[in-house]
């Protein structure tokens, strides 16, 4: 590893200190508390909808949620180390056969869902020593 | 006025802060950088310490060098450099100078050699709008206009831009912000670009337009040669 990997993946690690970011992919439905200062007094606002897309690696690592706000789209792209995350939640997994959802944006409705990704069944092993 | 360092540039990354914004920074790392010689006013007429950095095999220093290693008693340094200072900010033969020589909020001209481009057209070199995409332009889209007037000038004047060797030249970028130092790993953190490519060696002084915070190491922040890394750091106090 060199140098710049190294003082990358030491702030990864003193960024993420006390945060638990759950395995999430592009698909699933995410809850992110951003943190919103007002003034002087600073708030923890819900940012719902999917998750469409995950880019970078390491400390440069993003996501973009997109939701429908008012009728209208809305998506937020948020660095995944971002200080003003303050917690992210997982809501709901979804089964999507791509990496990158942007054909959402030219859907609604109906359309525009996601089922729901089933859990996968437990090994028959594990069954029989339950 | 203090010496400035040779320092390798190693890339960049970005820095969170704690309200959210994140800052670029060039990651630039102190190698060895030590004093070889100094220039006095009774000998050569200036001041200036000359710094030397890296580590060269002995084997392919020439004997001149190898001779001048020796009277200063360093390792062969990759580079040298000299750092005009003001006489009593002369630093002794052989001291080695630590990153925390600066400190975080300062701000440093950062010069180096740009990255090569090689021969570049007159949009990549001077920034030119090049030709129309239409309207009859053919093959030249990106060729600059005229060059001149009429038979009288007749000729076209010095100076004029035109395509040829872009980069790989002496570059100076005034004012960067120091954000971080760290001693112990001999790394300095600026905002923003430096020029030149990764690994190549940068020179880093104080800036010149905006006068030194308080709290600045006089005249440097070293560590003696043989004292082990970190415990016996000697820095003199601030100005």
């Amino acid at each position: 590893m060199n140098i710049i990997q190294t003082l990358e993946a030491e702030q990864v690690a003193s960024l993420s200190e006390g945060k638990t970011i759950p395995a999430f992919a592009p698909g699933d439905t995410l809850q992110v508390n951003v943190k919103v200062v007002e003034g002087t007094r600073e708030r923890v606002q819900t940012f719902e909808g999917v998750c469409i897309a995950r880019s970078g690696g390491g400390i440069n690592e993003n996501f973009t949620v997109r939701k429908i706000s008012y009728g209208e789209g809305v998506e937020r792209v948020f660095p995944l180390y971002s200080p003003l995350i303050d917690s992210i939640k997982l809501v709901r997994r979804g089964r999507v056969r791509r990496a990158k959802l942007y054909y959402l944006r030219d859907r609604r409705g109906k359309s525009a869902r996601i089922t729901e990704k089933k859990q996968d069944r437990p090994r028959p092993e594990e069954t029989g020593a339950a | 006025m203090r010496s400035g360092v040779i320092v390798k540039k190693l890339g960049m990354m970005r820095k969170f802060t704690k309200d959210g914004r994140h800052i670029p920074v060039t990651v630039l790392k102190l190698e060895g950088c030590q004093v070889v010689a100094q220039r006095t006013d009774e000998i050569n007429g200036y001041t200036a310490v000359k710094l030397g950095a890296g580590i060269r095999k002995a084997k392919n220093a020439n004997r001149a060098l190898r001779g001048e290693f020796a009277a200063a008693q360093v390792e062969p340094k990759m580079v040298l450099c000299e750092f005009r200072v003001s006489p009593e900010n002369l630093l002794e033969v052989g001291v080695e100078i630590t990153a925390d020589h600066f400190v975080a909020g300062q701000y440093v001209d950062v010069s180096g050699t740009s990255v090569g481009k090689g021969f570049a057209g007159v949009m990549k070199r001077h920034n030119f709008g090049g030709l129309r995409a239409s309207h009859g332009v053919s093959v030249s889209h990106r060729s600059h206009g005229s060059t001149g007037q009429r038979q009288d000038p007749g000729k076209v004047f010095k100076g004029k831009k035109m395509a040829g060797h872009m980069g790989a030249e002496r570059v100076t970028t005034q004012n960067l912000e120091i954000v971080e130092t760290d001693a112990e790993r001999g790394l300095i953190f600026v905002k923003g670009s430096v020029p030149g490519s990764k690994g190549g060696w940068i020179e880093v002084r104080d800036a010149v337009k905006i006068a030194l915070p308080e709290g600045v190491p006089m005249p440097a922040a070293f560590r003696r040669p043989g004292a082990t890394t970190g415990e016996a750091t000697v820095v003199a106090e601030g100005a």
